[in-house]
C-alpha cells in the first residue's frame, strides 16, 4: 500500500510541473507533424500561450478518432487532414467555420471547403520515385506514365502500399482512379499485379525495405513517395552530394495531389486563440518553415522555399485531381476492390 | 495488519473478507484501465448501428490468426524448451550475458526489427550477400520478408524469451532429489523427465505457452511489416477497420471475438493445469551443473549457436546499421552524433538521453504497479473459489485485447487526461496492465509450491502476518518476481500500440523517438533510427544484467 502511495505522490508530483497560470492551444496534428521551436515560441509569444501538440497516427487515423472522440474532443483544433479524408471529416461535424482574413492571398484551388470549415495550409504531391543509380546502371528509360509501368521492362521494379494501411498508397490508387475511370482502374492494376507488382502495408516498409535507392538497398528501383523525397534525400545526406542519388516522376496524371487543412473543433472553449492559430499557419513565418520540417509545399505564393527544395524537388504541373466527395461516397469500395483484385 | 483497530483485526481473520480486500486494488485497476474504457467503445459503436459486415470478414482473419498463432507457440516451444533446460540446468560460461540478451528482442520495436531482418535476409542482406558469394548464385537464395514464414520467424525472435525465461525459472527451483530418486529407482533420463520433471514443469509450462500463444494472436506489428499486405491477422483487421475504414461496429465485433478466444483460452489452460505440487523451497541452484560429458558441451554449444543465430544476429545487424555509414560502407559515429544535433530546431527533436530518461521511469513505476497489484493478486487468489478464478482471469485478459479498440476506449473515457500536457499518467498504468499477467503467471506457481505449513510454523513462532511475508515467502517468490518484473519493464520498454494513444510529443520515449526518424526518407534519418534503437537495446542489456546479478545473489 505504501508502496502504490508513493507511485501515485510520485505521478501527481510530476503532472504538476507545468505551472497553470498561461493558457493552453491544445492542436491535434498526424504524427508527421512538425514545427520549429522559434516558430512556435514566436506564436506562444505574441499570444501569450502554451501550444500543446497531441499526435494521433496518419492523417486517416487522426480524422477517425478524432470522429469517434468527437463528444470529448482531446483539443482545440485540427491541423493535417487532407482531401482524401476531407468528407469524412465534414460529414463527421467536427469542425466550425472560420474564413480567415488571409484566405484572400491562397489561391483558389486549394480553397476545398467553400463554406470555410477546414482551412487549407500546404501540399504534397504522390509521385512515383526512382533509384538514379540503378537506372543509370540498366541503361532503361524512366517511365513516362502510369501505362508504361505495365511493359515489360518494368516488370517487377515497382512497390506500391497498401491503400488499406497507408495514405500515400491511397493516393496512388486515387490517380489510377482518376487516369483511368472508375470503371477502368480495376483492370489496369490486374495488369500490374501480372507485372509482378510488388505490395507492402506502409510507406516505412516500401522505402526503406523494399526501395533500392534508400538506405535500406532493397530490391525494387521505383517506389510510391512524394515529389520532395529527393529533396529530403540530398538535405538528410551524410555528405551533401550534388545531385540527388532518388528522382521524382512528374509526367501528367502520374502524381495525386494531397492538400492538407487545419480546422477548428466544434464547441472548444479557445475559439479565440484557435482562430489566430489558423491566421499564423498562413503567415509567411510558418509558411516558410512548413517545408523544411515536413518536406511540403506552402499554399501561400508569399512564401519562400528553401534552396533544397528548389534545386531538388519538382512540382508537378497536371496531378491527377478527384473531388473529395467522390473520394468519400467510394473509398471503401475502391479499397476493397483493390484488395480483391491486388491481393487475393 | 493494525493491531489497535479491532474491526479490521476481524476481518483480516476471516479468510474471505481478506481475499475480496486483497482483490479490490487490483480489480479496481483492470476496471478503469480496461473493462471501462472498452465498455465505452462498445457502446459507442453499438450506437453507430451496423456497419458493412459479413460473417468472411470475421471468420477469413479469425482463420489466420489461430493458424499462425498455433503454428508460432508450436516453433516458439520448440526453441524455447531445450533452451529452458540449458537455462535452468546447467551452468556454462557466458549464461548470463546470454541470458540477459536473448530478452532484449522483446524490447525491440517492430520497425527497426523489420530493419534487422532486411539487413540480414533482405534480397541485398549480408546471409544473401554470402550464400551468392559462396556459391555464386545469380539470385538471392532466401526470399522470406513478406511471406508467413517472416510472421513465424518474427514471432519466434518475440517470444522465445518467454518460454525461456518462465520455464528455466521453474526448472532452476526444481527439487533435483525427486529426478535423483527416479533414476536410482532404475528410471531412464528419459522416463525420470516424462515421469517427474514434466508434470512438476507443467504450471510454468502452461503459463509460458498461453502467454506466448496470446502474443501471437493479438500480434500487430510483426503481421502489418514482416508478413506483408497479403497476411492479416484479427488485430490488424481492427485496425484497419476503426482507423482506416472508421467502420467502428465492425471493428468491436472483431475485438469482442478476439477477446471472447482470449478468454476461452485463458480458461482452457486453467482447466489443462491441474493443481501445483506443493514443495519445499531448494538452495537456489542447487539442480544447476556443469557439463561434463562430450554430449552435455555438444548440447550447450549447439544451444548457444541456436539462439545467437536466433535472436542476436537481427540484433547484431540492426546495431551494425547504426555503425557503417550506408553512404561509403566505412565505420562511422556519424549517426550518433547527428542524434545529439537539432539541426532543424525542430519542436519534436528529441535528446537521446530525456527520450532514456522518460522510458526508464514509465518502465519502473509500470513495473512497480504490475508487481504490486501481482502480489496481492497471487494471494487474493490463494483462497480458491469461483470468484478468485474469475478474477484472476479478469486480469490476464487484457493481454488478449485490441490494443486499438483499447487505446480508442481510453481516449474516450480519459481524453481530458491523455490530452493534457506532462507526464501521461495514462502510459505506466496501461503498460502495467500489459505486464500483469506476466507477473501474476510468475508468481503463482511459485507461491502454490510453497507449503501452507511454513506460514502456519513462523505464527505458531510469533511471527506477524507481514513478518511472515518477509521471511518466509518473499525470499521464495524473489526469483520469481524478479522473472515477472522484467518482463513488465522490458514490455513497457518497447510497447507501441497503446503508446501511440497515449504518448505525448512533450514526454517523448525511446520507441516513439526511433518511429520518428524513418518518417522521412534520407540516409541520416535510417541511419538515427538504427542509433536510438540500439542505445535502447544497450540500455534494456544494462538494465537486464543488473537483474541477472540480483537474482545471483
Amino acid at each position: 500500500m505504501k508502496q502504490f502511495l508513493l507511485v501515485l505522490l510520485l505521478i501527481s508530483l510530476l503532472s504538476g510541473c507545468a505551472p497553470a497560470t498561461t493558457p493552453t492551444l491544445t492542436v491535434m496534428v498526424h504524427d508527421s507533424f512538425s514545427i520549429s521551436e522559434e516558430v512556435a515560441a514566436a506564436f506562444e509569444q505574441a499570444n501569450n500561450v502554451k501550444l500543446v501538440f497531441v499526435k494521433s497516427g496518419d492523417a486517416g487515423s487522426m480524422v477517425n478518432r478524432a470522429v469517434i472522440s468527437s463528444q470529448a474532443p482531446q483539443a482545440d483544433l485540427m491541423y493535417g487532414v487532407d482531401n482524401t479524408f476531407l468528407s469524412r471529416a465534414l460529414k463527421g461535424g467536427i469542425f466550425e467555420a472560420y474564413e480567415s482574413p488571409l484566405l484572400t492571398g491562397i489561391p483558389e484551388e486549394f480553397q476545398l471547403d467553400p463554406t470555410h470549415r477546414v482551412t487549407p495550409v500546404d501540399y504534397g504531391d504522390v509521385c512515383l520515385n526512382y533509384d538514379q543509380t540503378w537506372f543509370k546502371e540498366h541503361d532503361l528509360a524512366l517511365p513516362a506514365s502510369l501505362e508504361d509501368l505495365l511493359k515489360p521492362e518494368y516488370n517487377g521494379l515497382l512497390v506500391v502500399q497498401n491503400p488499406a494501411t497507408s495514405s500515400p498508397g491511397l493516393a496512388f490508387l486515387l490517380a489510377t482512379v482518376a487516369r483511368f475511370g472508375p470503371d477502368g482502374w480495376q483492370e489496369y492494376w490486374k495488369d500490374l499485379r501480372t507485372n509482378n507488382l510488388a505490395v507492402v502495408n506502409d510507406w516505412n516498409t516500401a522505402y526503406y525495405t523494399n526501395f533500392s535507392g534508400s538506405a535500406g538497398n532493397g530490391p525494387q528501383p521505383l517506389v510510391v513517395s512524394y515529389a520532395s523525397s529527393p529533396a529530403a534525400e540530398v538535405f538528410f545526406a551524410e555528405t551533401t552530394p550534388t545531385e540527388a542519388p532518388t528522382g521524382s516522376i512528374v509526367a501528367a496524371g502520374t502524381c495525386f495531389r494531397q492538400v492538407e487543412f487545419a480546422g477548428i473543433f466544434i464547441g472548444t472553449p479557445n475559439r479565440d486563440l484557435a482562430e489566430k492559430f489558423i491566421d499564423f499557419m498562413l503567415s509567411t513565418t510558418f509558411q516558410e518553415d512548413l517545408p523544411l520540417q515536413m518536406f511540403v509545399f506552402p499554399v501561400n505564393p508569399q512564401a519562400k522555399l528553401p534552396d533544397v527544395f528548389v534545386q531538388y524537388s519538382q512540382i508537378p504541373a497536371q496531378p491527377a485531381s478527384l473531388s473529395p466527395g467522390e473520394i468519400e461516397t467510394n473509398r471503401e469500395t475502391w479499397i476493397q476492390e483493390w484488395t480483391e483484385i491486388v491481393l487475393r | 495488519m493494525d493491531g489497535d483497530c479491532p474491526a479490521v483485526n476481524q476481518m483480516w481473520r476471516s479468510p474471505t473478507l481478506r481475499s475480496l480486500a486483497l482483490w479490490l486494488l487490483p480489480l479496481g485497476f483492470v476496471a478503469a484501465f480496461f473493462f471501462i474504457p472498452l465498455l465505452r467503445i462498445l457502446l459507442l459503436a453499438g450506437e453507430n448501428g451496423a456497419g458493412a459486415m459479413g460473417w468472411l470478414a470475421i471468420w477469413r482473419p479469425l482463420r489466420f490468426t489461430l493458424l499462425q498463432a498455433a503454428l508460432s507457440t508450436l516453433l516458439t516451444l520448440l526453441v524455447g524448451l531445450p533452451a529452458a533446460f540449458l537455462f535452468g540446468r546447467l551452468e556454462f560460461p557466458g549464461k548470463r550475458l546470454l541470458s540477459a540478451l536473448t530478452t532484449l528482442p522483446f524490447i525491440l520495436p517492430v520497425v527497426t526489427a523489420a530493419a534487422g531482418f532486411n539487413a540480414l535476409l533482405g534480397n541485398n542482406g549480408w546471409l544473401n550477400l554470402l550464400l551468392m558469394r559462396f556459391f555464386s548464385l545469380e539470385s538471392p537464395p532466401i526470399q522470406i520478408l513478406n511471406t508467413l514464414g517472416a510472421i513465424l520467424l518474427g514471432h519466434v525472435f518475440y517470444n522465445t524469451a518467454i518460454v525461456i525465461r518462465m520455464v528455466g525459472s521453474a526448472w532452476a527451483g526444481l527439487d533435483p532429489r525427486l529426478d535423483y530418486a527416479a533414476r536410482s529407482l532404475g528410471a531412464s533420463p528419459w522416463q525420470a523427465f516424462k515421469e517427474v520433471t514434466l508434470p512438476l514443469l507443467r504450471p510454468a509450462l502452461l503459463s509460458a505457452a498461453l502467454l506466448v500463444f496470446l502474443f501471437d494472436f493479438t500480434s500487430f506489428g510483426v503481421v502489418l511489416l514482416l508478413g506483408g499486405p497479403l497476411f492479416a491477422t484479427l488485430e490488424v483487421e481492427i485496425y484497419i477497420q476503426a482507423l482506416q475504414m472508421l467502420n467502428l461496429p465492425l471493428a468491436s465485433l472483431l475485438s469482442l471475438v478476439q477477446l471472447a478466444f482470449t478468454g476461452l483460452f485463458i480458461f482452457l489452460s486453467g482447466r489443462l493445469g491441474g493443481a501445483a505440487v506443493p514443495l519445499s523451497p531448494r538452495l537456489s541452484g542447487e539442480g544447476i551443473r556443469k557439463p561434463r560429458t562430450p554430449a552435455q558441451w555438444f548440447f550447450v554449444l549447439g544451444g548457444m549457436l541456436t539462439l545467437t543465430g536466433l535472436l542476436l544476429a537481427p540484433l547484431i545487424a540492426l546495431a551494425a546499421r547504426s555503425l557503417v555509414s550506408l553512404e561509403t560502407g566505412n565505420l562511422t559515429l556519424v549517426y550518433f552524433r547527428e542524434l545529439f544535433i537539432n539541426r532543424r530546431g525542430s519542436l519534436f527533436y528529441v535528446p537521446p538521453a530525456r527520450a532514456a530518461l522518460n522510458s526508464l521511469l514509465v518502465a519502473l513505476i509500470a513495473t512497480a504497479l504490475a508487481l504490486l497489484l501481482g502480489m496481492l493478486a497471487v494471494y487474493a487468489g490463494r483462497r480458491k473459489s469461483t470468484f478468485s478464478q474469475a478474477a484472476r482471469a479478469s486480469l490476464v485478459l487484457p493481454l488478449g485485447a485490441s490494443a486499438v479498440t483499447l487505446g480508442l476506449g481510453l481516449i474516450i473515457t480519459y481524453g481530458k487526461i491523455a490530452g493534457a500536457p506532462g507526464f501521461p499518467i495514462l502510459l505506466p498504468a496501461v503498460h502495467a496492465l500489459a505486464g500483469l499477467p506476466f507477473v501474476l503467471r510468475s508468481l503463482q506457481p511459485a507461491l502454490e509450491s510453497i507449503p501452507i505449513s511454513l506460514g502456519q510454523a513462523a505464527a505458531v513462532l510469533g511471527a506477524s502476518p507481514w513478518q511472515a511475508w518477509r521471511e518466509v515467502d518473499l525470499p521464495i517468490l524473489r526469483r520469481a518476481a524478479l522473472v515477472g518484473g522484467v518482463f513488465a519493464f522490458t514490455i513497457s520498454l518497447g510497447e507501441f500500440g497503446a503508446t501511440t494513444f497515449l504518448a505525448k510529443p512533450d514526454f517523448p520515449t525511446l520507441p516513439v523517438a526511433v518511429y520518428r526518424y524513418l518518417g522521412q526518407p534520407g540516409v541520416l534519418n535510417y541511419g538515427q533510427a538504427m542509433a536510438m534503437a540500439t542505445i535502447l537495446l544497450l540500455l534494456c542489456a544494462a538494465a537486464l544484467l543488473i537483474v541477472e546479478n540480483l537474482n545471483r545473489r
